[in-house]
């Protein structure tokens, strides 16, 4: 049940995936691919146990950082063939190269991850666990991780300004 | 599997079947008696007008009845994908939300909530922020300029509002010690002595409060453990649903109906499902974390149990208790919904800078003083401050 499930899932991972590259005529049909793409990756997670970055896969990157790129988009009104027809083929031949390199490194590693899965404590990958974790053994690369958040906040607020006052 | 899927269509039966449609009739009626009108009365089966309680089976063969137009130059695959994407979400929600506690009868256990998940919240913070695609994509692929301005101004607004919406429940999160659903609100069934901290500190000698001071209590509600959260929760909410005074996306007299304005027939029906649908679903949430869930105030399970059990017999009084919770939970939700219902009738629309600077300026500096004196609160009361 479970490896058809990651099957289904992976499959709809790399058909996003595929989509958002080839899709190039339309940004939107391509972002909502990756939503697609994120949302099964989100799923793996869950089955993985790994249920804390699972649903922040969801939360975070499908439900905000796709959603500015497609605000972005509509900001600057984006419509079809609007990236034009030029880089279309260097794309796509970078985006199969990888791909079909991705697919050999996993078709190697794919028969012993299935072999049995791993023993874990109960609670494993949970909020309490993952939380317990980052405010105890990771505590200064999280905290140096929100001055990097406050600096780039910062930054694109000076940047905003600056266009605003400079008209 | 049978009793899962059981618990699924008494909700989906009473919230989405049953609920739903007396809430568009709920909509008329009470924006009639805000403007001093009447209301709909008009639907009628051989004379018979049942208070306009036919109003919305009208109302849907209508919207079935139109024609189904996509308009020309819109993307016509996202155009018809885009009202299933915003019914989608509010309808997952109610898989996690409590709607009767845990019961035993004899051997086996009966837990009232389609999946109990360890990170519930989540979960609905999740499905939630995937509803900001129905609009989008409603509003982009629709071809027109007044709906993408439509879809542009619901994705800010629901971004800016998810992130307050988060931080106002840390606090309760803190509190309550858990994202489990149905752990908030068994968490909720109990109450407090509003000045029990003078026995927790030594203050007052002894086991009970003197002057009969011990009766003043309190149910252990979010409400009155997070006040602050309560306000700011149910603003966000009502934000994310974009319905009046949130509704600067639809905007009808700024952008004629903003980013559903091209679609007709059902599929605008759809939209309008989805936000008259997210009523229940808000007040079920609200319920469910703010107001005790399906506990009765002052009454807990184990007394309900002992006191019924003694005269009728055990098996009798669990079911009593649960048949009773059951009440209170929907008792809940309905008085959510005529919150919400009074809210969008008198308040006028913000305009759209406004809803930017109350959620950025105001809200999300308040959520954050909300979470930091709650971790001072919570420290001090368990004796961790230095």
């Amino acid at each position: 049940m479970n490896e058809l499930l990651f099957q289904l899932f992976g499959a709809i991972a790399v058909a996003g995936a595929l989509g958002m590259v080839l899709n190039l005529r339309n940004v939107v049909a391509g972002a909502l691919s990756l939503v697609a793409t994120m949302v099964a990756l989100g799923a793996i997670y869950v089955m993985l146990e790994a249920y804390l970055v699972g649903v922040l896969q969801i939360l975070v990157y499908a439900g905000a950082i796709v959603v500015v790129f497609l605000f972005v988009v509509m900001l600057l009104n984006l419509r079809d063939q609007a990236l034009g027809e030029g880089r279309q083929w260097f794309t796509k031949t970078v985006a199969v190269l990888a791909g079909v390199g991705v697919l050999v490194l996993f078709l190697g590693v794919l028969p012993a991850a299935f072999s049995a899965p791993a023993d874990l404590e109960a609670g494993f990958g949970g909020y309490r666990h993952v939380g317990a974790l980052l405010f105890t053994d990771y505590v200064l690369a999280f905290e140096v991780t929100s001055l990097l958040l406050l600096a780039a906040m910062v930054g694109a607020v000076i940047l905003a300004k600056r266009r605003t006052d400079g008209s | 599997m049978t009793i899962v899927l059981l618990k699924l269509i008494f909700i989906v039966a009473v919230i989405v079947a049953g609920m739903l449609p007396l809430i568009t009739w709920t909509e008329r009626k009470q924006s009639a008696v805000m403007q001093d009108r009447i209301g709909a009365n008009r639907a009628d089966i051989l004379g018979i007008t049942a208070l306009g309680l036919l109003h919305p089976a009208a109302d849907v063969l209508k919207l079935f009845s139109k024609e189904d137009f996509v308009p020309e130059g819109a993307n016509r695959v996202l155009h018809l994908l885009a009202p299933v994407i915003a019914i989608v979400p509010p309808i997952l929600m109610l898989a996690v939300i409590p709607y009767g506690g845990t019961y035993r009868f004899g051997e086996s256990s009966l837990s009232l909530v389609v999946a109990d998940i360890d990170w519930g919240m989540l979960y609905v913070f999740a499905v939630g922020s995937i509803a900001t695609y129905g609009a989008v994509i409603a509003g982009w692929s629709s071809n027109n300029n007044w709906a993408l301005l439509g879809s542009m101004r619901a994705s800010a607004q629901m971004i800016s509002y998810e992130v307050t919406m988060g931080l106002s429940l840390v606090g309760l999160f803190m509190v309550a010690g858990s994202l489990r659903l149905t752990e908030i609100a068994a968490f909720q069934d109990q109450s407090f002595r509003l000045l029990g901290f003078l026995l927790h500190f030594g203050w007052v000698q002894g086991e009970l409060l003197p002057f009969g001071l011990d009766l003043l209590r309190l149910p252990m509600w979010g409400i009155f453990l997070q006040p602050l959260g309560f306000v700011l929760f149910l603003t966000c909410l009502m934000a994310e649903n974009k319905r009046p005074p949130f509704d600067a996306p639809e905007g009808d007299s700024e952008l004629i109906a903003g980013y559903h304005m091209e679609y007709s027939g059902m599929r605008f029906g759809l939209f309008y499902t989805a936000e008259f649908l997210e009523v229940p679903v808000i007040g079920a949430l609200i319920a469910t974390l703010f107001l005790g869930g399906w506990s009765i105030p002052f009454l807990s399970q184990e007394t309900i149990i002992t006191f019924v059990g003694a005269g009728f017999g055990e098996g009798f009084a669990t079911g009593l208790c649960m048949l009773l919770h059951v009440a209170s939970f929907l008792v809940k939700v309905v008085f959510m919904i005529w919150l919400q219902m009074a809210i969008r009738w008198t308040l006028p629309r913000f305009r759209y800078d406004q809803v930017m600077d109350l959620c950025w300026k105001t809200m999300l500096p308040l959520s954050l003083a909300n979470v930091f004196a709650t971790g001072v609160v919570v420290l001090w009361v368990e004796g961790l401050l230095p």
